[in-house]
């Protein structure tokens, strides 16, 4: 059991839960992700460290409320405990010194590149951190991401905090802008990631992105994470989850995202508040 | 003489089970077990010891029941084997200590497994005593054990009766390895396994589920925390896939995730556990071992209406167990041999529609003596499907190895071990599938041996 420390809404649909689990707080790296299961009949999901205190021996899963599952997680307080968590798990985040580094969050994405950014931070780089989020409530971090970047900018696509648009909108004008980016880190939501790396391609800038298979063990027995990287068959697990995202190959993730889609949803019905649905 | 046949063991009819994940066999009653302990000759040279990879005293504990008393021989099997009522299910005795047999020769060998897996149901009744087996007090001496599959479970429970401090790190949330994640309810329930384990608990062995040695914590910092030797028991989880067009597409799944949502995650009750699986009307299995069988039986079991078993040699060399091919068969299962999948392809939304396949021929045996199948140019076919399950084959999993420098594997991924099968890291020991072990028994027998190697490492 890990017990649950403390808990911070963060936004609307967004939580955080700072856990105690000391092994995985000491050892946990940029780009290192858990897998989870809040209970004795639940299903095992994936979550990024999105942040980690050694001495406390707690780490920081930040997450949305999408489903069954982080719903139920939603629901736990200080206090309460998840039944297991495995970690760390993934390729750590190759940090190195490269020059200019642009990160760039989208949506709950944002807690995600926050230990990156600091790192590469910490690395000598010029770190240029780019959010966005649908509108104003949903932008986290931002007191933590200003002081983990260089440069920060905010995008919201009703234009209610920041800049209105998109983050490939700002992404593009730094390009055109002339600064020489070594690296641009991505992770958000796949139509996200796919126009960054359609951006970066044609301005031939080298472009990672953490991508998010529908996973199970997390440690490579099952392959129902993998993603074609190339001519390669990659497990996301343990061969990522980060990849050069000019290599992906974006519809193939895209659909195999939707594999359990009608199961997914009965799942939430059945668990609904009030549901009066019988049980089989 | 004319010989008295073996007492058919007790199985529920195949309509009856294919609608539940409950026992396909149901084992002896006490006259039946006492009749069939009867026919064993008690060899005075036992052959059949010799064919038990972790050398239980047959003839003894056979005599015990023969004898109607069960009490012994489950003493008799426990001095040996820390997981009798696992292997009365699951090994395949008929390549074993049955295929040894005496009366084999002559007729049906004496049912070893059947007995072994009598003697321990009923230790497993409630209103029976446990049995006490005979430990050495703790020593105090640290062994950790990575991985709680059949290999890694033999090794910590012979430690522990050696009186050494056992931990056994697991990376998923239960231990029992493929024990629990691989084989079906309806071949060994997890009560079963459950029970196997807290017998072991109660002879010392510690269990650390969520740990993933070499992430969690690598094999550097076993030792730095006082353990004197490790045993790596990581099992083949890594699956292979045919690598041909369309294998990504939706509701094609590795063997491996599908028995996993199954089995440890128990997808066969949701939506009252969380995990989902989707079972179409048409699925086809692709691959001729035991992990094939179980796949396709599971399959059945989720609803599937028609369920074929798509296989690239003929059924002679078929790897799965004769006694799984026909309850596969009894519950209707299709075969359909000399068979290899080209593509597969799916609708515009990438879900699975039909598998293209190839007809085979066998030519000339290879080095392992196997005939290996060739296509015949032309003879491609489709088939509708809705599901397939890929079970062509595991290999070592590469995660610990990779983060444990020191450690050399040959050119298959397997770990390069010694006589005392200690690898290339001194104190680091390894059994199972992980050095090249392909059956529950094989592991079991390695996980035993490393045990006796291990003792002698640390004296």
């Amino acid at each position: 059991m890990y017990k649950i420390i403390t808990k911070t809404r963060l936004a609307a649909s967004i939580n955080r839960l700072d856990v105690q689990a000391p092994e995985i707080a000491g050892r946990a790296r940029p780009g290192q992700f858990v897998v989870l299961r809040v209970n004795d009949t639940g299903e095992r999901i994936p979550l990024t460290v999105a942040g980690q205190d050694p001495a406390g021996g707690t780490i920081s899963l930040i997450f949305q409320e999408t489903g069954k599952t982080t719903r139920a997680l939603a629901q736990l307080s200080a206090g309460d405990s998840i039944r297991d968590i495995l970690g760390p798990l993934g390729t750590p985040t190759k940090i190195e010194h490269i020059g200019n580094v642009v990160v760039i969050g989208g949506g709950v994405g944002a807690a995600e590149v926050l230990p990156v950014a600091k790192a590469f931070k910490a690395a000598g780089n010029t770190v240029t951190g780019i959010v966005g989020a649908r509108s104003r409530e949903l932008i986290i971090l931002e007191n933590e991401l200003k002081a983990a970047c260089d440069k920060l900018y905010i995008t919201t696509d009703d234009g209610s905090s920041g800049r209105k648009g998109f983050v490939s909108d700002v992404l593009k004008e730094i390009i055109a802008g002339n600064a020489a980016i070594g690296l641009v880190y991505a992770v958000g939501p796949v139509p996200m990631m796919r126009v960054v790396a359609n951006i970066t391609r044609e301005a031939g800038i080298k472009t990672t992105v953490s991508l998010n298979p529908i996973m199970l063990d997390g440690t490579g027995m099952c392959g129902v994470c993998r993603v074609r990287v190339g001519d390669m068959v990659k497990f996301a697990c343990v061969d990522g989850p980060e990849f050069d995202a000019h290599q992906v190959q974006w519809d193939e993730l895209i659909s195999r995202l939707a594999g359990f889609r009608q199961e997914e949803k009965i799942s939430v019905e059945q668990h609904a508040p009030g549901c009066t649905c019988k049980k089989e | 003489m004319h010989m008295q046949k073996r007492i058919k063991i007790n199985e529920r009819p195949a309509s009856e089970r294919i609608k539940d994940f409950k026992s396909v066999v149901l084992g002896y009653n006490p006259e039946q077990a006492r009749q069939e302990a009867l026919r064993c000759l008690q060899c005075k040279n036992p052959t059949c010891v010799a064919g038990c990879p972790v050398e239980i005293n047959i003839p003894g504990f056979i005599k015990a029941l023969a004898e109607d008393d069960p009490a012994a021989a489950i003493a008799i099997l426990k001095d040996k084997n820390n997981l009798p009522s696992v292997c009365g299910r699951v090994c395949p005795q008929e390549e074993q200590c049955e295929l040894k047999c005496v009366l084999q020769k002559k007729g049906e060998p004496v049912a070893i497994g059947n007995l072994e897996r009598y003697a321990a149901d009923w230790e497993k009744n409630k209103s029976n005593p446990g049995i006490n087996v005979a430990t050495a007090s703790n020593n105090g001496i640290k062994v950790a054990v990575v991985g709680s599959g059949p290999a890694g479970l033999t090794c910590a429970g012979d430690l522990a009766k050696k009186g050494f401090a056992v931990t056994v790190f697991e990376s998923l949330h239960r231990a029992g390895g493929v024990l629990r994640y691989g084989i079906p309810e309806f071949r060994l329930p997890a009560a079963i396994l459950d029970d196997e384990l807290r017998y072991l608990e109660s002879i010392g062995v510690r269990f650390v589920v969520n740990a993933l040695i070499g992430r969690t914590k690598t094999v550097a910092e076993l030792f730095n925390e006082g353990f004197r030797a490790v045993f790596i028991g990581t099992g083949a989880g890594l699956p292979a896939f045919p690598g041909v067009p369309g294998e990504n597409l939706n509701h094609i799944y590795s063997a491996n995730e599908f028995l996993v949502r199954v089995n440890l995650m128990r997808a066969f009750e949701f939506p009252r556990y969380d995990t989902p699986v989707y079972v179409g009307k048409k699925v086809a299995v692709i691959g001729g071992g035991n992990t094939a069988m179980d796949a396709a039986r599971t399959a059945r079991r989720m609803g599937a209406g028609n369920v074929t078993i798509i296989y690239r040699r003929s059924e002679n060399e078929m790897p799965a167990r004769r006694e799984e091919i026909a309850h596969a068969r009894e519950e209707g299962i299709e075969f359909l041999m000399l068979t290899n999948p080209v593509s597969f392809h799916g609708d515009d939304k990438g879900f699975v529609q039909q598998v293209e396949c190839v007809k085979m021929e066998l030519g000339a045996p290879d080095a392992s003596g196997r005939r290996s199948p060739a296509a015949i140019a032309g003879s491609n076919f489709t088939l509708a499907i809705d599901t397939a399950i890929i079970a062509i084959g595991m290999s070592p999993n590469p995660l610990l190895i990779s983060l444990t420098p020191g450690i050399s594997t040959d050119n298959r991924g397997r770990l390069i071990v010694d006589d005392n099968l200690m690898t290339t890291m001194p104190g680091v020991f390894a059994g199972g599938d992980i050095t090249g072990g392909e059956t529950v028994i094989q592991a079991m027998g390695m996980g035993k041996k490393a045990a006796r190697a291990i003792e002698n490492f640390l004296r």
